[in-house]
């Protein structure tokens, strides 16, 4: 039989997930945290402190008065050394914001439990929260929180998906925090007026499973949906599609077939914030990779130094070639373990040089593999052809912005062709000669205007 | 600590695959046809083989390597293809030289001239193929059956009549087995079906081209296969004989030279069988793979054209306008 709750494509990846069985470890704060001022999709925060200011856990040290941002907070208390451009991954300059640790990790005083009484109010405390989207893209919570105004939000679509080899935090973050899950699913179910939730999660974590069944399931109005495991089953389109069975029109967003999709870690974490008032200031990140000595799960502080976090994992037991934060799938290479731990790091992985350098290119034999494997139903080696020859009629007619750059096609090429890192070209030729077009345009209207 | 961490794009795995080990298979699939004509004929008959897989190599070589300057990747394995499936494609009686310039042509002309591996438009073997029987028409239809030597007619020539001088048809437990008359990949349709079905199970290959191909034909040479009466055509033996088989599970299926899309390997097989049938039955050659196939590679660039997938949760042109 068809089973409607797989999307097409996709691909069957290693799972990998030694870190499961692991209770999550917290680590302490680090001697020095390295807090950049954008941790999130959107407008980057303004430095609101100045080097030698003193600053305690909790307090805002960069926020900003546009939209599209959210608030990044000090994660520890102690004396802030430098306000900075720095280096990080993406080769991008950020003011960054580094604090030398006291060690008494004092709150600040002035933090309490929120109080909201309507939606606007609601909104407002997701915004002081500085929560983003921690499934991995640190999209603004209090941005997806606010759907435009025609659109009638009926279904809250959680992802437990975790569908990238190795990671393991959100299977934690449900065994450990169930509670937390159902209360920040019927807060914001409550505050957004939403009658329905269904949690998406894949049917490789039965524990999980059973766990939010006995936890959420009992609640009115809330779903828990196994899920077939493949890849990439959490991708938002994706995951709204196997729970929903709604497609999401290209270039549109989940609010357009009315439907809001959070991360488990997430709503956990509202939870967690609507408790205490402390705003998001720690990470459960799963660190593994064959040159971590014990893969484990930790809760580290945002800002904590990638060579701190695998210290505290038992250290690397091999020089390790390539280090990801996130998944192998979709996660970025760092070009150094002196970046640190952000807001939507789900996980660490250190892999050595058999991992961690790929196989050479060889010729394109058209097998078509990436075609099927694309969950978007895109042709992802004439793509690749197109985006070689900076093609941008072709890229727009294989419709090359509609790639979610899962790299489904990638991992099954024969070939090992580069065809995401090809496709990521093609956006930037896309929008290049777009920006091109428009320029000219402009010229040429001045043109016509001073004529 | 490391100075030097690798970075690069995502993702960072690979699955365990490669296009030499999809070549290998291919070769694997083939040597169980190649082993029953051995068995049938005798085994100096994989003489002409083992030359156009040289032909095939040294092709190959001479023209990316020497001629054009490029890197040798004689290593992935896919001349040793083109060199096999032309071998299976000849009159076991042709002359040697013949074969070897055949396997070069094909890789050094048809594939390698056109950008190599993967670029080719057209079946290196089947163009390679072409080629030979325009050339030496007498050369490549000399054809061996397995009892007496004596040679003889092939099925379908037989089923033709164009040279059925009081020959019989084998009957089909014959055909399927595989000791008639024929060039050695049309030869035994159990071992080529082996073949095929280990490509499948090592999804190497899917069905729908080759079950689409030889369904079309079959239906046709049904259907329209006795000029004296509809429905009356002996289609088993259309189907069981010439090269349909190995065309329909090796050569239609060669990935370069097919349609990416699915809706577009629906068009591309059912024209590989209507152009087959249509040979078979209406011209004045007994058999239409090849042409078929190197047909039906000259249209696969317009098929793709107008058979772009529609993304997911694209608006379709029709919901757009309405």
């Amino acid at each position: 039989m068809f089973r409607m709750s797989l999307f097409r494509g996709g691909a069957h990846v290693p799972h990998r997930k030694t870190t499961a069985d692991n209770p999550t470890v917290v680590m302490p704060p680090p001697a020095k945290v390295i807090i950049p001022l954008l941790q999130h999709i959107g407008v980057i925060c303004e430095p609101t402190v100045q080097k030698g200011d003193p600053v305690k856990v909790g307090q805002i040290i960069g926020d900003s008065t546009k939209a599209m941002s959210a608030p990044v907070h000090s994660s520890v208390s102690g004396t802030v050394t430098s306000v900075d451009f720095q280096l990080w991954a993406g080769g991008v300059q950020v003011m960054t914001v580094e604090i030398q640790t006291d060690g008494l990790q004092t709150p600040l005083e002035t933090l309490e439990p929120p109080r909201f009484s309507n939606k606007a109010e609601f909104l407002a405390a997701v915004r002081a929260s500085g929560l983003v989207g921690l499934g991995g893209a640190g999209f603004p919570a209090h941005i997806k929180l606010s759907p435009p105004p025609g659109a009638k939000i009926d279904t809250l679509v959680i992802n437990a998906a975790e569908c990238e080899p190795y990671i393991t935090s959100d299977y934690r973050e449900i065994l450990e925090n169930s509670w937390n899950v159902l209360n920040g699913i019927q807060l914001v179910m409550k505050q957004l007026e939403i009658s329905k939730c269904i949690i998406g999660i894949e049917d490789n974590k039965p524990d999980a499973i059973a766990e939010l069944k006995k936890i959420c399931g009992q609640a009115p109005g809330v779903t828990v949906m196994p899920l077939p495991t493949r890849y990439p089953q959490g991708a938002e389109k994706m995951l709204i599609w196997a729970t929903t069975k709604r497609a999401v029109p290209a270039g549109k967003l989940p609010s357009d077939v009315n439907v809001i999709v959070m991360n488990v870690a997430s709503v956990s974490f509202l939870a967690e914030f609507v408790k205490t008032g402390m705003p998001l200031v720690k990470k459960k990140v799963t660190v593994a990779g064959p040159c971590v000595a014990n893969p484990q799960n930790v809760e580290v502080r945002i800002g904590t130094p990638l060579k701190d976090v695998f210290e505290f994992a038992g250290g690397l037991s091999r020089e390790p070639r390539k280090v990801i934060m996130g998944g192998p799938m979709m996660g970025v290479a760092q070009h150094s373990l002196e970046t640190a731990v952000v807001k939507h790091t789900n996980a660490l992985l250190a892999f050595g040089p058999e991992e961690g350098e790929l196989p050479e290119p060889t010729a394109c034999i058209r097998c078509g593999r990436c075609t099927v494997a694309c969950p978007m139903a895109l042709l992802p080696l004439e793509l690749n052809r197109a985006a070689l020859r900076n093609n941008v009629d072709d890229l727009n007619k294989y419709g090359v912005n509609a790639c979610i750059e899962c790299g489904s096609c990638s991992f099954v090429c024969p070939s090992k062709i580069h065809l995401v890192q090809a496709i990521r070209l093609g956006k930037t030729q896309v929008r290049t000669a777009a920006a091109r077009a428009a320029a000219q345009a402009q010229a040429k209207a001045a043109e016509g205007a001073a004529k | 600590m490391s100075q030097t961490l690798l970075v690069t794009s995502s993702p960072h795995l690979r699955a365990n695959s490669s296009s030499r080990r999809i070549m290998l298979d291919v070769i694997l699939a083939l040597l169980p046809a190649l082993g029953a004509a051995a068995y049938f004929f005798g085994l100096p008959v994989l003489l002409p083989v083992l030359v156009t897989i040289l032909g095939a190599l040294v092709g190959e070589y001479v023209m990316r390597v020497l001629v054009l300057k490029r890197d040798n990747r004689l290593g992935d394995l896919s001349a040793i293809v083109t060199g096999i499936l032309l071998g299976m494609n000849l009159p076991p009686s042709i002359p040697l030289p013949l074969a070897f310039l055949g396997g070069a042509i094909a890789t050094a002309f048809v594939k390698e001239l056109f950008g190599g591996l993967g670029m080719n438009f057209m079946n290196p073997a089947m163009g390679a193929r072409v080629f030979l029987f325009l050339a030496w028409p007498s050369m490549m239809t000399a054809w061996t059956p397995t009892v007496d030597g004596v040679a003889g007619a092939t099925p379908l020539a037989i089923l033709k009549g164009t040279e059925a001088a009081g020959q019989t048809l084998p009957d089909l437990m014959h055909l399927f087995v595989g000791d008639r008359a024929g060039c050695l990949g049309e030869t035994s349709v159990l071992a080529l079906l082996i073949g095929a079905a280990y490509l499948v199970v090592r999804r190497v290959i899917k069905l729908d081209v080759p079950l689409i191909y030889i369904g079309t034909v079959g239906l046709i040479t049904w259907v329209f296969g006795d000029k004296n009466a509809l429905f009356a055509g002996n289609f088993p033996v259309h189907l069981l004989s010439g090269g349909l088989i190995l065309g329909a599970f090796f050569m239609a299926t060669d990935y370069a030279t097919q349609p990416v899309s699915r809706m577009g390997k629906v068009i591309y097989a059912l024209g590989l069988g209507l152009v087959t049938a249509v040979i078979r039955l209406y011209t004045n050659y007994p058999e239409g793979v090849s042409f078929a196939v190197i047909l039906m590679n000259c249209l696969v660039p317009m098929i793709d054209r107008y058979t772009v997938p529609k993304a997911f949760g694209a608006i379709s042109e029709g919901a757009k306008r309405a």
